[in-house]
Parts: C-alpha cells; structure tokens; sequence
C-alpha cells in the first residue's frame, strides 16, 4: 500500500480527501478526520474550501508587512494565521494583499448586488446634517447672520425629512 | 435555558414532506452581515461581542419575520441541546462551541434564523422545505432590509457587504440545496457529478458524511463564490445546476429500474425488512436504510405518507435527538441499540412495500 497522505494542517493521516477546482485549477486538499470536523466539512454549516486555500495561497515565506489596520489593531501576521479579518476597515488597511487573492477567489472583483439602500441614505443625511452644522458655527462665528439663519432651516428641513429614522451615530 | 417548546412546534424542516420535496428536500439561503465600525467576533473582546449581540437582538426582535421567536444565548444551552440545534440546520458547529456574546434567534416556525456572532456578526438563514431558491430569496431579502432599517451594515460600495473571511465578501450570500440523490450513488455517479459541478462553481458537500460516500446519500449543493454577481445570477445559475442535477438522478433512477429492477426492489425489500427487526443500528446504516424507503416512497413502492415519516427520522435518527428523547447522555453503542428501537417501533405500522410498477413487464 502506498504511503498514507499526511493531513494539510496537522501531520495526521489524512483521511478526507477534496480536490476543488476554482476558475479552472484544481486544487487538492487532504485532511485527517479531526481537522476535517474543526473545519465544518463533516458537518452542514457553512464551510468553504477556498477558505483553505487563502492559507495555502499566503506563501509563509514572504516578508509580512509590519504595519496594522488602524481601526483594530490587526496585522498581516494575523491574518495569515486565520484566513479572516479584524474588522471592516482592515479591508482598506490590506487592500495590497487582498486584491490579488480576490481575483482568483471570485467570478469579479467588484460588487454588483444588493445595497443596503437605507444604511447609505442615514448615512449621506448624517453626513449632510455635519456639514451644514459646520457651515452654520463658521457663519455665526464671522457674523453672516443671514447666511446662518438660512443653514438653520436647511438644519430643521434634513431633520424633519429624515422623520422617523433619525440618523444614526457617527 | 431550554428549546423544549422548539422540539414541540411543527417545523419548515421536519413538517413540510410532501411529493414536491422528492428530490430537494430543502433549500436554503444564508447572508453574512456585519456592523459597521465594530471589530469583527472572532476579534472582539468579549465585552464588544455582548454589546453587538444586544444591538441585533433588538433589531431582530423589532422586525414582523420574528414575532415571539426563541431567543437562545449559546452559553446558557447545554452542550445537548447545541447539538440538537445543529441536527437540525438551525445554528453551525462553529456557533456551538463560540467562547461567548452569541446568541440564536430562531423563528417559531424554524424559517427563519441567525446567528449572532458566528464569524460574522450575523449570520442570517431562511430554509424552505422543497426547490423553493426564488421564494427563500425574496423571503431572506425582506427579512435583512427590515434589518438594515435599525442596522448599519459594514458596506463598501466595490467589495459590497464586509465579512470577516474575504471569501464571503460582496454578496454575502451562500444559496444552498440538500438533494436526495440514492440512484447516482447506486450507479457510481456521484464523483463525476460532483467534478461537473465543481467546475460550474458550485460545491456539493455529503450531509452526514464526506463527499461521495455520505451516508443517506444525502447532499448539499451552494454557490462557491459571492462577489462580482447579483444574488439573483448566483441564484439562477444554481437553479439551473440543480435542475440539472434532479435529471441526472431521474435518468439514473429509470436506468437502474430497466437494467435490474429486482436488484433495486431487493434493496428496497431488504431495508424495510431490517428498519422493521433490527436491534442494533448505527447512524450512517440508519441514514443508508432511510434513503432507501425515501427512494421507494419516489417509485410508488412505498405510500406517500412514508416520505414525512422519514425525513423526520433523518433527523430524529441522530445522536443528539436520541438522547434528548432519552432525557440524558448515553454512549454510541447504547445510541445504537436505541436507535433501532426507536425505528422499530415507527415503523412497525407503516404499509409494507408493494413492488408493482408500471412499465415494461
Ligand atoms: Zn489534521
Ligand atoms: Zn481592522
């Protein structure tokens, strides 16, 4: 018999075997039975082989960049240790690393679906609502006070339209 | 903490067997949001992970899909009753062992659910009992705008919905269909389907096994990737794997009756007989034997009725439903025995098989 296939992530006998082909390159992943139920593949939640294949796609030898997302702390090292992010904003603070494995990963590289039409719209009003404040302290300060009674309507007007969805916190 | 009054509530799952879910059992529908500005659970102290699932809970509470839900803090479950959620696609293994701050909100008839703080901060499912793609769609993307009315999503306008795992990013949507597919296995096909499929960028996963060799022969088909489509193109592409999928079962089911319908009514004989006598049973044996009837049930073999009947035990037949009827932890060997016992006793009513079929004789 031939020489049993060590598990990817452990050095376990490998017991699961999946090839996956993703845009037309397979790929073939071995695991042994208690990585394979670490990894959800034995079970019916979600699990993804690409997920995997982050891992295997980040080559360990490659200097990892110091720097970290501002937001939450979270380093390159970080990521290529979990496959997963930090926060939202690492996705800017990454976007060198991320967008070549994006291109294999996905059918594109830019959304096309759904947009969380009412999110967007609390946010540009509460965007709109900061500048017209900002507007109306720089008028009262230099004393156009005309100027400053027409940015208090507007004020009152964003906020009566907005009605019951105030919008939310910065 | 209890889910006794979950167990006790007809289920979309359990409860909606009819001709209809023959070879599609169900179908699913799963999106992955986050909270704008806040640290993704598998990153967030446990402080931030209590505060974000207070926030969804009372998003979630304030929506008209989930009136009067069951509202479950995972930590305040046993291990049991986490089990017995996952048996019943309601909550992931991941979600089961979280260290704390996640939580499950699951509607009264099951339809619908989240998880909060999984990977992502939500993780939202509808399940319709059937090949229902189109109707779990509409259902799950008026569910996650009543959301987004008192939830702000982590959104990028070019990498759309935010996830922690970039292989989730823009969508955030896994559609999914659990296939009952006995003839393709019995035939040998299953890998090349599979390898088929792979290549049209979906994923076929055994429900209670591994890959072509799971037991019941029992499957889930979903979408690979979620960015750079609209959900309704990864909907319509799935449909149409999934169309192609049942005919290629139908095919496979008319071959193996015209090249030796007596090999196929033996095996269908031979589980009725041992559902019927056996006294140690294990859960893959079960899944196989179960399988089987459901097959009969699609030939006529079988009365219709049998098919709720059996996918009810394709989930009362795992380990976690066994013993929550058994009121406590019992070992595998014990399960088995009481496995049996439990399909004897359901079974020893159900009409035996009539093997006439129509067609050449
Ligand atoms: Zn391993
Ligand atoms: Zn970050």
């Amino acid at each position: 018999m031939a020489s049993p296939l060590k598990c990817d992530i452990c050095d376990k006998p490998a017991t699961v075997h999946l090839t996956q082909i993703l845009n037309n390159q397979a790929h073939k992943v071995d695991l042994c039975e208690d990585c394979a139920r670490a990894k959800g593949i034995t079970d019916s939640s979600d699990f993804s082989l690409a997920d995997l294949l982050i891992k295997a796609s980040l080559n360990p030898e490659t200097p990892v960049d110091a720097g970290a997302c501002e937001q939450c702390g979270f380093t390159q090292a970080d990521f290529k240790k979990s496959g997963r992010f930090g926060c939202p904003s690492c996705y800017d603070a990454f976007r060198g690393l991320l967008e070549p494995m994006l291109d294999g990963m996905h059918k594109g590289v830019v959304h096309t679906g759904k947009v969380p039409t009412r999110a967007l719209e609390r946010k540009s009003l509460h965007d709109r609502l900061a500048k017209l404040e900002l507007d109306l302290t720089d008028a009262v300060k230099s004393e156009r006070f005309e100027e400053a009674a027409r940015y208090r309507d507007e004020i009152n007007q964003v906020r009566q339209s907005a009605g019951r969805n105030p919008p939310a916190k910065p | 903490m209890s889910i006794s009054s979950l167990m006790a509530t007809p289920s979309e799952l359990t409860d909606s067997a009819s001709a209809k879910t023959a070879i599609v059992l169900m179908t699913r529908i799963r999106l992955a949001r986050n909270l704008a500005g806040q640290r993704f659970p598998g990153w967030a102290e446990k402080s931030r992970r209590t505060a974000v699932l207070a926030e969804c809970r009372d998003a979630i509470a304030a929506t008209p899909q989930m009136k009067k839900p069951h509202d479950l803090p995972i930590d305040r479950l046993s291990e049991l009753e986490r089990l017995i959620l996952v048996e019943r696609h309601l909550i992931s293994r991941e979600l089961s062992g979280s260290k704390g701050g996640a939580g499950a909100i699951i509607s009264n008839d099951q339809a619908v659910s989240v998880m909060i703080n999984e990977e992502d901060h939500l993780r939202i499912q509808v399940l319709r009992a059937g090949f229902q793609l189109k109707r779990a769609w509409n259902a799950i993307d008026d569910f996650d705008s009543a959301l987004e009315e008192r939830l702000d999503y982590a959104f990028s306008p070019s990498l759309g919905y935010l996830t922690a795992c970039p292989t989730n990013l823009g969508t955030g949507m896994r559609a999914s269909a659990m296939m009952h597919l006995p003839a393709l296995i019995i035939a040998n096909q299953m890998e090349k389907v599979v390898r088929a499929v792979n290549q049209l960028g979906m994923v076929v996963r055994g429900l209670f096994g591994e890959g072509s060799d799971a037991s019941g022969s029992i499957f889930q088909i979903s979408n690979q990737t979620t960015l750079g489509e609209t959900e309704e193109e990864i909907i319509k592409r799935l449909g149409t794997v999934l169309n192609s999928i049942i005919e290629h079962e139908l095919n496979a089911r008319a071959k193996l009756l015209e090249a030796d319908a007596n090999k196929l009514f033996d095996k269908i004989g031979r589980a009725y007989g041992i559902l019927q006598n056996s006294h140690v049973l294990s859960s893959s044996e079960a899944m196989n034997l179960l399988s089987l009837l459901r097959l009969g049930v699609d030939l006529k073999i079988m009365p219709d009725s049998g098919r709720a009947l059996i996918d009810r035990l394709f989930i009362e037949a795992q380990p976690g439903h066994l013993q929550y009827l058994q009121k406590g932890e019992i070992e595998p060997a014990q399960r088995d025995i009481l496995r049996a016992a439990l399909l004897r006793t359901e079974f020893a009513n159900q009409p035996k098989p009539s093997f006439t079929l129509p067609g050449p004789n």
